[in-house]
């Protein structure tokens, strides 16, 4: 006789198959299979291209993805949501649409706008095959239950809706378009630049809403006490100097024969350039030597008197290192003759970097992460402008002069920011 | 309440060169390394910066880097009738602290000892027989010979970038070089420093007398330099403050300038710094090492378990930790029984001034550096005939003169007042053109019987445990030696020009509050047996084979170089063993 328990064991656990293969039913009508490795590989890859973790992981929380990281924006300050599988405070009830359209097209649940510190105005050129395989890599990371209020602006820019009327002015949704008159590689390049890696977000300078000014694209952005520097291939402030190998080693290692990181693009070297494939790369690379910059003529030479102090002071307190014809040395001491960081329009980084130092970014490639000391304690702000002037005209550099008030207001500014 | 630590592979006492290097090695073949370290941490760019490193008041004379004698000492006395008292600055020598150890505050003089170094008492007997060496004198042969050593010499010295001339390559001679070292197997990673007019001037005067003089083998860099970790050296400005000091200009060969930027990117190393070891722990056979016990900078105990435990201190606190965790037996000088403090040893430095013609000679002393300078060997080791000399050892001699910093550099020729206008002209007369070499003449210290490393009776550290206690004089053998190479080196000088020549040779008794060197050896020794050591040939304890102890507490005897290039070879050897062999194998890498 039949075990009458046995058979209840049996349907019930068909009942259960059955509800398992709903829910994967579910999933694969969407596109998203949790054992297809490939596809999530490829998340796992286009996630660190996008850089998704400098926003939405707190560093030292331990956990990843799960949101709560304060955004620096000149309108105010918001928390990244959790973009982890959390059902209830991170992204695991939506739907693989509703997730590519926030991704693409800046809307949340329920038509909600989102801010554009996400940058969907860049993602908004992802194909939907990457979107979706983002999607499945951020379907495998673990879970975590955190609830982040991401809205922390003031009024009026509190109420989202007014995100619709800035989306009206600046954001055009537009899956990437290859250009047919340029090469594979070069299209890869803009796909990655001008998409999901985002460099205009920090490297293009804002209007006063904070959009992008599309005539300056990428010749270079002050934010967050930095000044990304132009990326275009301007020959003096650009990267028209640095070959495509150049740029690529700079994205990989943190260091090429010039310069090394420091700043901002530390993270995001470590969080995500470094990690990203020789091929991408140097396909970044050419699009952006493919970048006119401004036309930048010479600047007028500065005081004689101002290049005489400013050439003391370096021999002095410089040299040593930077040595004294600027040619620094490679992977440890940045080249300063040339170097387009220094020739900057706004030397905001320069300041920064000789009155409070900077450590340059260690990466396994290029471990060495050397760093450069604070002079602001014994430099005033006149032997600051003098020495900085000198090493932005010295050499045959040309940038404007530096003043000693805008060394005291850098100063100032240093004071606020802890960063 | 001591607080039990989750288990670790590897405990590493100490985090200067050997306990990088050990780290480095034990984290690189898969361990889980956790290094306690009692002092701060320190990074080139935040704590040597460029802008105050040069600061000979805060560093050389108020001995900012070091370790702070409040925290802990030493008792010192000559001889053992004497009582000792604790040392409460530091002068003979300098104890560092922090990460990165005494790499932080060395010259970077990166020498490798001597092929005959290495079986010092069978050669001395061999060749002038067992009844030329004094009978109280305990030199022995180190287990492990210059030829074992020759690869991880090497290794050391491409990780540090030293700058030099080869004098041997593969046997053959080289021009320029030291014609009196082991072969290497292949040249220095850089080529040697420029070296200043004084050094250029001793090389000439040493040719005209027959000598070979040849660059010191340097660890402050020639020219940039990336070492086989991927770290990038700087090259070195001549700045004239290495010793005392950490380098601000990345191009000095320290843990800092060569490993840690690797060590501190590894997810299985970590460092707790500010920590400081109070007890190596044993299971109740008292023959393995069950971790160590150490309390943080707010007073809390923590037991740290771990299945390896290498101890990386500095010379005299490795003793101590021995001691009072009870591994191994101590030493007794009137029986000569036990190896823990026996063959203490130090180092016998001594110069001769040269006063030239300050209208004739400018030497610029400032433009130096740590490890500059131009030498010759023919007195060191056993590279000359003791046989009518009546004394055995030797050191190198050079003008090794490695700065002009203001506070210190203040020669002036006997008979003048010792303050005052006078001294004031004599000094401003005699600054540029005197040779002032620190350590002219850098000698040997043999080991004897009543020299010797044991816990004191009566003071205490701040934990309870006995101070170490150095029981330590010159003995006739390294006396006479001294007055020998500083005649030698003295006739140099005068063949350079020089109108005036003061020798100051090393006279006895030994002077705790006269700096010599930091160079501190001996207490814990390698050899081939239990008898006569407390560590096997690969430095692992005979008596608790999982503890290893590196560095210059290992040495049976202190030759007549700097030790710090046999204590990186000593340390790339024991974890090449501790890799190859004992990882696969945990026990006794030699059967006794």
């Amino acid at each position: 006789m039949p075990d009458r328990r046995h058979m209840a064991v049996m349907a019930l656990s068909v009942l259960v198959a059955c509800a398992m293969l709903g829910l994967d039913g579910a999933a694969s009508a969407a596109g998203i299979d949790k054992q297809d490795f490939d596809q999530v590989e490829k998340g796992r890859y286009l996630t660190i291209v996008g850089d998704c973790a400098a926003c939405h992981t707190l560093p030292g929380s331990g956990h990843e993805l799960a949101g709560g990281r304060p955004i620096e924006t000149p309108f105010g300050t918001l928390l990244a949501p959790n973009i982890t599988p959390d059902p209830q405070t991170g992204i695991g009830a939506w739907t693989d649409d509703e997730f590519v359209n926030a991704l693409t097209k800046g809307t949340g649940r329920q038509g909600t706008r989102l801010y554009p510190a996400m940058p969907y105005t860049y993602y908004t050129r992802l194909t939907r095959d990457d979107a979706v395989a983002i999607r499945a890599y951020l379907n495998t990371v673990p879970a975590v239950h955190n609830a982040v209020k991401a809205d922390q602006l003031p009024f009026p820019l509190n109420m989202r809706w007014t995100m619709a009327m800035w989306d009206e002015l600046f954001f055009r949704p537009q899956t990437f378009t290859p250009d047919p008159h340029k090469s594979a590689q070069w299209n890869r390049g803009a796909y990655l630049a001008e998409g999901l890696a985002h460099c205009g977000l920090c490297h293009t300078p804002k209007n006063f809403l904070g959009a992008d000014s599309n005539g300056q694209r990428l010749q270079g952005y002050n934010l967050q006490g930095w000044f990304a520097p132009n990326i275009t291939n301007d020959t003096r402030r650009g990267l028209g100097s640095w070959s495509v190998d150049d740029i690529a080693d700079y994205l990989k290692t943190g260091h090429n024969q010039m310069t090394t990181t420091t700043g901002l693009m530390s993270e995001t070297l470590n969080l995500s350039t470094s990690h990203m494939s020789d091929d991408d790369l140097k396909a970044i690379a050419v699009y952006l030597k493919d970048q006119p910059g401004e036309k930048s003529e010479a600047d007028p030479e500065p005081d004689q008197a101002v290049m005489k102090k400013g050439a003391q002071i370096y021999a002095d307190e410089c040299s040593g290192c930077h040595k004294p014809d600027g040619s620094g040395i490679p992977a440890l001491f940045p080249t300063l003759k040339g170097s387009p960081a220094v020739q900057q329009t706004d030397p905001t980084t320069l300041l920064r970097v000789v009155l409070r130092g900077a450590e340059a970014a260690g990466t396994d490639k290029a471990p060495t992460a050397g760093a450069m000391p604070q002079f602001g304690w014994i430099l005033t702000d006149d032997q600051v402008a003098a020495v900085i002037t000198y090493i932005r005209n010295a050499w045959g550099n040309s940038a404007p002069p530096v003043s000693a008030g805008e060394v005291h207001k850098a100063r100032q500014m240093l004071v606020e920011r802890s960063d | 309440m001591t607080q039990k630590l989750p288990h670790k592979d590897a405990v590493i006492i100490g985090l200067g060169w050997t306990g990088s290097i050990l780290a480095h090695e034990l984290t690189d073949a898969g361990l889980e390394v956790v290094a306690i370290e009692r002092g701060p941490w320190r990074d080139t760019g935040t704590d040597f910066s460029i802008t105050y490193a040069q600061d000979e008041l805060r560093y050389r004379i108020q001995h900012e880097l070091f370790l702070r004698p409040a925290q802990i000492t030493v008792t010192f006395r000559n001889n053992a009738q004497q009582t000792a008292l604790p040392v409460r600055t530091w002068g003979a020598f300098m104890l560092g602290n922090g990460a990165g150890g005494a790499g932080v505050h060395w010259n970077a003089e990166t020498w490798r000892f001597l092929p005959t170094d290495f079986t010092l008492r069978s050669h001395l007997t061999q060749r002038y027989g067992a009844n030329f060496l004094p009978s109280d004198m305990t030199i022995q042969d180190w287990g492990v010979t210059y030829d074992e050593l020759e690869p991880h010499y090497d290794a050391f010295e491409y990780l540090c970038g030293t700058s030099g001339q080869a004098g041997n390559l593969k046997g053959t001679i080289q021009p320029g070089g030291n014609p009196f070292e082991g072969p290497r197997s292949r040249p220095y990673p850089t080529p040697p420093m420029k070296q200043g007019y004084g050094h250029a001037l001793f090389a000439d005067a040493a040719r005209q007398l027959g000598y070979k003089p040849f660059p010191q083998p340097a660890g402050n860099l020639s020219q940039p330099y990336t070492n086989p970790l991927g770290v990038t050296m700087g090259q070195c400005t001549y700045c004239g403050y290495c010793e005392w000091f950490g380098c601000a200009n990345y191009s000095k060969s320290s843990p800092q300038t060569t490993i840690l930027p690797v060590l501190v990117r590894k997810s299985n190393f970590e460092a707790r710094t500010e920590c400081e070891v109070t007890r190596i722990n044993l299971d109740n056979t008292g023959k393995r090492a069950t971790g160590v016990t150490y309390v943080n900078a707010s007073g809390e105990e923590f037991e740290q378990p771990a299945d390896l435990v290498i101890l990386c201190g500095f010379q005299l606190w490795n003793v101590q930790l021995l001691l009072v965790s009870g591994i191994g037996q101590k030493y007794d000088p009137s029986t000569g029984q036990g190896q823990i403090g026996r063959n203490f040893t130090h180092q016998t430095v001594s110069t001769a001034l040269g006063f030239f013609d300050k209208d004739k000679y400018n030497f610029n002393p400032f433009v130096s550096a740590g490890s500059i300078g131009m030498c010759i060997d023919e007195f060191n080791g056993d590279n000359f005939d003791h046989g009518p000399l009546g004394f055995v050892g030797g050191g190198y001699m050079g003008q090794v003169q490695t700065n002009g910093r203001p506070i210190e550099t203040t020669a002036v020729p006997p008979g003048t007042p010792a303050w005052g206008a006078k001294w004031k002209q004599a000094l401003h007369d005699n600054y540029l053109s005197t040779i002032n070499a620190g350590t002219g003449v850098h000698a040997s210290f043999y080991a004897y019987r009543d020299v010797y490393l044991d816990l004191d009776p009566t003071y205490k550290d701040r934990f309870g445990r006995p101070l170490v206690r150095l029981t330590i004089d010159f003995h006739d053998n390294e006396l006479k030696m001294s007055a020998f190479l500083t005649d030698k080196y003295a006739e140099i000088i005068q063949r350079m020009g020089a109108k005036q020549v003061v020798k100051q040779p090393r006279k006895g008794p030994y002077d705790v509050t006269q700096y010599q060197t930091s160079h501190l050896c001996g207490g814990a020794i390698m050899g081939n047996n239990p008898g006569n050591s407390a560590l096997n040939k690969y430095l692992q304890s005979w008596d608790v084979p999982n503890l290893f102890v590196q560095g210059a507490t290992a040495f049976p005897q202190n030759a007549g170089y700097n030790p710090t290039g046999t204590v990186g070879a000593l340390a790339f050897w024991s974890a090449a063993a501790i890799r190859s062999r004992y990882l696969k194998n945990p026990g006794p890498l030699v059967h006794a």
